[in-house]
């Protein structure tokens, strides 16, 4: 089951790459091969006393494994703004899918500003960040008990300069799985 | 907590002495016209200094040493001058040379303190009682008029002794100005240091921090409740913001909202009995209503945009807040039992943080102007702004009780600092110098005397 996920993953990987996105194709290039390989899979007879042997090679949990999407969790914003760029459309649509598939799995996002302005406008700010990914995840599918958007406003930066890098780089969503 | 006995003694009014000055005040304004048209001296460089600017006509004023006043741990004078000299609006006329220091009215000699400028003089005593306790003796003089405009006893123990000189700087500032004094009152704020969060409540001076609440994550948006003995506040110590209440006196604390999504951003009522919240639960950052032990939820606001920071009109029948709904971040109004918000800011394309004056005729809030974020105050019924300080970064403004100064944070070298403005802009002040980051002022509440 876990294993026919990964593959799952990888065709999604596969279809990801159409879009010009340059992490995803690199991420998709070294796992070429292995939707090519598992057709054929053969441990499935003796899988009673596989298990403990399998379970080791596909414990790689894809929502860790950095060659795959799943393990991309950041999402990031202009200026004053909210909405979910092209180029991380493929990563929401991964997460989306993975949700569908595992209907136990619950995530929270996050969402995060930069430094300037009010605390609590900045908060609101961010909560209409992680309210966007939350509404294309329903859109994909995944139920509204499944996700919660939370804001962090200005008060976690991930970046610590003031400088138009560290604001770039805290004008952000992370989504967290439950658990980790 | 002790309550302090005052026992008020017999007194003229303040009102002959507050009306001399005011006509003065008038006569200086026009010379004080006159030089800033010569030469307009901004004097916001001194950040180091505590205090920047001063009243026009700051109040000429002498504290005599309280006789036996080392008799008790904390001396009770310096804290006094330090208070007043502070606040900007007096000129603090040196008592040294004068022998004996006098402690009662008939041992005053008014020329020999009208000779160094005093307009009033502060004097009395600290005895020692047998039961441990100190008994503060003080009384105001008019100097010029030759009439006691104050005098109180005050039976207090020696820990009370730093509150005991803030209520007689009160007191001379009351009488003095007209205005009651705020140096008896609180402030909170949250401190950050390394990556611990602290949530302190202080003298209105920064003295005498205590912790409320220290938190690995952020603690923000801390609003006092209208007595002063309760406190709410947003704190993300569970990975999500959530607006608590917590009781100063007993410590114990409940929460308020902890709905699906952020809770953030309370404000008490002024009858104390509810709170304004900010939920995401149906969507977007709505303005919701709540009694103070969580129950009874109302949703206030209903828009398609962000309404936040809700702050209620000293009557309660209003709460102003910050809305995106026409298209940038903009101050409204609506009756606190709902209806339609009528937008009050239209001035720049980003306004935020609103609060009430105390007197409920103006509100203080933030605005963007180019890059920096200044605190300006808009009268409600003329509309005029007037933009307050000069700092990038200005934050958080918060009235003190007697509408006379507005705290801040500002930043200064990098940190977070807090700062003081009068409401006139004409004094700035710089409260704290912890090392750390110091953020999310709130001034407190007059305490109750009794």
């Amino acid at each position: 089951m876990k294993r026919l996920l990964v593959i799952g993953m990888a065709a999604l990987l596969a279809a990801g790459c159409a879009s010009k996105e340059e992490k995803p194709a690199a991420a998709v290039e070294e796992r070429t091969p292995a939707p090519v390989q598992p057709p054929p899979p053969a441990p499935v007879a003796p899988a009673p006393e596989a298990k403990p042997l399998v379970t080791p090679q596909v414990q790689v949990n894809p929502l860790k494994d950095p060659n795959n999407i799943l393990s991309k969790r950041s999402i990031y914003f202009d200026y004053d703004s909210y909405i979910v760029k092209d180029e991380f459309k493929p990563l929401v649509t991964a997460h989306s899918k993975y949700l569908t598939d595992n209907r136990s799995a619950r995530v929270t996002i996050q969402g995060n500003t930069d430094e300037r302005g009010s605390s609590e406008y900045n908060l609101a700010l961010g909560q209409r960040r992680a309210d966007a990914v939350k509404k294309m995840m329903q859109l994909l599918g995944v139920t509204d008990s499944q996700i919660e958007a939370v804001s962090f406003g200005k008060e976690k930066p991930k970046a610590q300069g003031k400088d138009e890098a560290a604001y770039a780089e805290n004008r952000r969503d992370d989504i967290v799985y439950q658990g980790e | 907590m002790t309550a302090i006995r005052a026992t008020l003694r017999p007194t003229t009014s303040h009102a002959a002495f507050v009306l001399r000055r005011c006509t003065r005040f008038a006569r200086l304004l026009g010379l004080a016209l006159l030089g800033a048209l010569a030469a307009s001296t901004p004097l916001r460089a001194a950040l180091t200094i505590e205090i920047i600017g001063g009243g026009a006509n700051p109040i000429p004023v002498a504290i005599a040493p309280l006789g036996f006043e080392e008799r008790v741990q904390q001396r009770i004078t310096p804290v006094v001058g330090a208070d007043l000299a502070r606040s900007g609006l007096f000129k603090l006329i040196d008592p040294g040379g004068i022998n004996p220091i006098p402690v009662e009215p008939g041992q005053v000699k008014y020329d020999e303190w009208r000779a160094r400028g005093a307009e009033a003089l502060a004097i009395g005593t600290v005895n020692p009682l047998s039961d441990g306790k100190i008994e503060v003796r003080f009384r105001l003089i008019d100097l010029v008029k030759q009439q006691q405009l104050a005098g109180f006893t005050y039976t207090i123990t020696q820990a009370q002794s730093r509150l005991t000189a803030h209520r007689i700087a009160d007191v001379i500032y009351e009488k003095l100005t007209g205005d009651p004094g705020v140096f008896s009152t609180r402030i909170a704020y949250v401190t950050k240091q390394g990556g611990r969060f602290e949530l302190q409540v202080a003298d209105a001076d920064g003295v005498g921090p205590q912790t409320v609440l220290a938190s690995p994550e952020p603690i923000i948006s801390p609003s006092w409740s209208p007595d002063g003995n309760r406190i709410a506040y947003v704190s993300f110590e569970r990975k999500k913001p959530i607006v608590y209440v917590q009781s100063l006196t007993g410590g114990t604390r409940q929460v308020v909202a902890n709905f699906k999504g952020s809770n953030s951003a309370p404000a008490w009522s002024p009858d104390g009995k509810r709170l304004a919240v900010v939920l995401t639960k149906d969507g977007g950052s709505q303005i919701y209503l709540v009694n103070a032990d969580g129950s009874g939820l109302t949703r206030l606001t209903n828009s398609q945009g962000i309404d936040t920071e809700p702050n209620f009109s000293p009557d309660g029948q209003y709460v102003i807040f910050t809305s995106d709904r026409g298209g940038s971040p903009q101050i409204y109004r609506v009756a606190a039992s709902g209806g339609q918000a009528e937008r009050l800011t239209f001035e720049g394309s980003y306004n935020v943080s609103p609060r009430y004056s105390p007197d409920g005729k103006s509100f203080a809030f933030v605005q963007r102007d180019g890059g920096r974020f200044q605190i300006a105050v808009q009268d409600l019924a003329t509309r005029q702004v007037q933009v307050l300080t000069e700092g990038a970064s200005d934050e958080s403004p918060s009235f003190a009780p007697n509408g006379r100064l507005i705290l801040y944070a500002a930043e200064a070298k990098g940190r977070g600092i807090l700062a003081a403005v009068s409401s006139d802009g004409r004094v700035r002040q710089r409260l704290s110098a912890e090392s750390g980051g110091v953020r999310e002022p709130a001034w407190g509440p007059f305490l109750k005397t009794q």
